[in-house]
C-alpha cells in the first residue's frame, strides 16, 4: 500500500486515529505517521499485525520524547510481507504517563518499553516484566525526562 | 651499578673453573622486575570500542605477544588490567571487584579518553568520570580511541615503571 492508502484505511478503521497534523512531517521518508489515543493504541496495535492488508509483522522501534508539555510515544512498523512503513506516535498525560503494553503484540515490545520504563518512566499497564532494563535498580529518577535533576554521587 | 636496560646480568657471567657450568650473578631486583615486566598477563576485559582496538594489538599484525603481554580470562592469573572503554556507573563496581580478585603486583592501564577522564561523556549521567575514581592507574593512554601502537607505548611505559621498582618499597606499581 502507498503511505497515503495506509492513512486512508486506518482512518477508516479507527475514527480517532488522525494523520498527524503537519503534512510536511507526516509523509517524510516515506512513513506516514499517525497520531493514536492512549485508550486505542492496544486495539491499533493488534489490527496493524493481524490484518492482511497491514500485516505489520516487525516493530522496528519503540521510543518516546518529552516534548515538557506533553510525552509521546513513538513506534515504528514495517512490514516484511508488503514492504511498507508506518509511524504511531501516542500522546500522553506528562504527569501521569500511562499506556496499555503491546509486548503481547510485538515480543520485541518488551524490553524495549523496558528501556522507555527505565528512561523516561512511561508506566506500560499489563507488562509482565516492567523494571528497570539499563540502569542501576536503585537508580533514583527517569534520566532523559526533561526535569531530571542529576545529584552527582561518588563517581562525579 | 649496571646498566638498567641491559641489567647485571651480562656483566656477571662467569665460569666457574673445573664445575662445568656457569654462574649468573645478579640483583633480586633487576631479576624480578625482570621477570615481572617481560610476562604482562592482561585480564580479557573490553568495555566499548577502545576493546576493538584492543583486540587488534592482541593479534597477529601488532602481536601484543612480543611484549609478553597474553590475555588471561580469569583475574586469578592476571597482572595488568586494561580498562579499554567507557566505565558506567553500572559497571564500576564490577570494576573494582575484579581489580581485588588480581593478585599482586598488578597493574591498571586505563585505555582511551572515557576511561581517563570520561572523555565525550563527561556531562552524561551514568559515566564515572575517570576509572582513577574506581582503581588506582598507572599508565592513561590518550586518544579516542588509541591506536594499537598508543596502547603498545602504553605497556612499554608500564615496563619502564616496573624496572625502577625496588622489591622493598612495595609489590605492586599501583599499590
Amino acid at each position: 500500500m502507498s503511505p497515503e492508502d495506509l492513512v486512508q484505511a486506518v482512518e477508516a478503521n479507527f475514527p480517532n486515529v488522525k494523520k498527524e497534523e503537519s503534512a510536511e512531517d507526516a509523509f517524510r521518508d516515506e512513513v506516514p505517521i499517525l497520531m493514536v489515543p492512549a485508550d486505542d493504541l492496544h486495539g491499533v496495535c493488534q489490527t496493524l499485525r493481524d490484518g492482511d492488508e497491514y500485516s505489520f509483522d516487525f516493530l522496528k522501534n519503540l521510543t518516546a520524547i518529552d516534548y515538557e508539555d506533553r510525552m509521546t510515544l513513538v513506534m515504528h512498523f514495517y512490514s516484511l510481507k508488503h514492504r511498507h512503513k508506518l509511524a504511531l506516535k501516542v500522546d500522553l498525560d506528562r504527569d501521569d504517563p500511562i499506556v496499555d503494553s503491546v509486548s503481547d503484540v510485538w515480543l520485541t515490545a518488551n524490553w524495549q518499553e523496558r528501556e522507555v520504563f527505565d528512561l523516561f518512566g512511561i508506566q506500560f499497564n499489563n507488562h509482565p516484566d516492567l523494571r528497570r532494563i539499563m540502569l542501576p535498580d536503585d537508580w533514583v529518577g527517569h534520566p532523559l525526562r526533561k526535569d531530571y535533576v542529576h545529584e552527582p554521587d561518588q563517581y562525579d | 651499578m649496571a646498566d638498567r636496560n641491559v641489567g647485571p646480568l651480562l656483566s656477571a657471567v662467569s665460569r666457574i673453573p673445573g664445575a662445568g657450568g656457569e654462574i649468573i650473578v645478579t640483583e633480586a631486583d633487576f631479576f624480578i622486575n625482570w621477570a615481572r615486566r617481560s610476562s604482562l598477563w592482561a585480564l580479557t576485559f573490553g568495555l566499548a570500542c577502545c576493546a576493538i582496538e584492543m583486540m587488534a594489538t592482541y593479534a597477529a599484525r601488532f602481536d601484543f605477544d612480543r611484549f609478553g603481554v597474553i590475555p588471561r580470562p580469569t583475574p586469578r592469573q592476571a597482572d595488568l588490567i586494561i580498562i579499554a572503554g567507557t566505565v558506567t556507573k553500572k559497571m564500576a563496581p564490577r570494576i573494582e571487584r575484579l581489580y581485588h580478585q588480581m593478585p599482586d603486583p598488578k597493574y591498571v592501564i586505563s585505555m582511551g579518553s572515557c576511561s581517563n577522564c570520561g572523555g565525550p561523556y563527561y556531562d552524561a549521567y551514568s559515566v564515572v568520570k575517570g576509572v582513577d575514581k574506581v582503581i588506582p592507574v598507572d599508565v592513561y593512554v590518550c586518544g579516542c580511541p588509541p591506536r594499537p601502537e598508543a596502547l603498545m607505548y602504553g605497556v612499554l611505559k608500564l615496563q619502564e615503571k616496573i624496572r625502577e621498582k625496588t622489591f622493598r618499597e612495595e609489590v605492586g606499581a599501583s599499590a
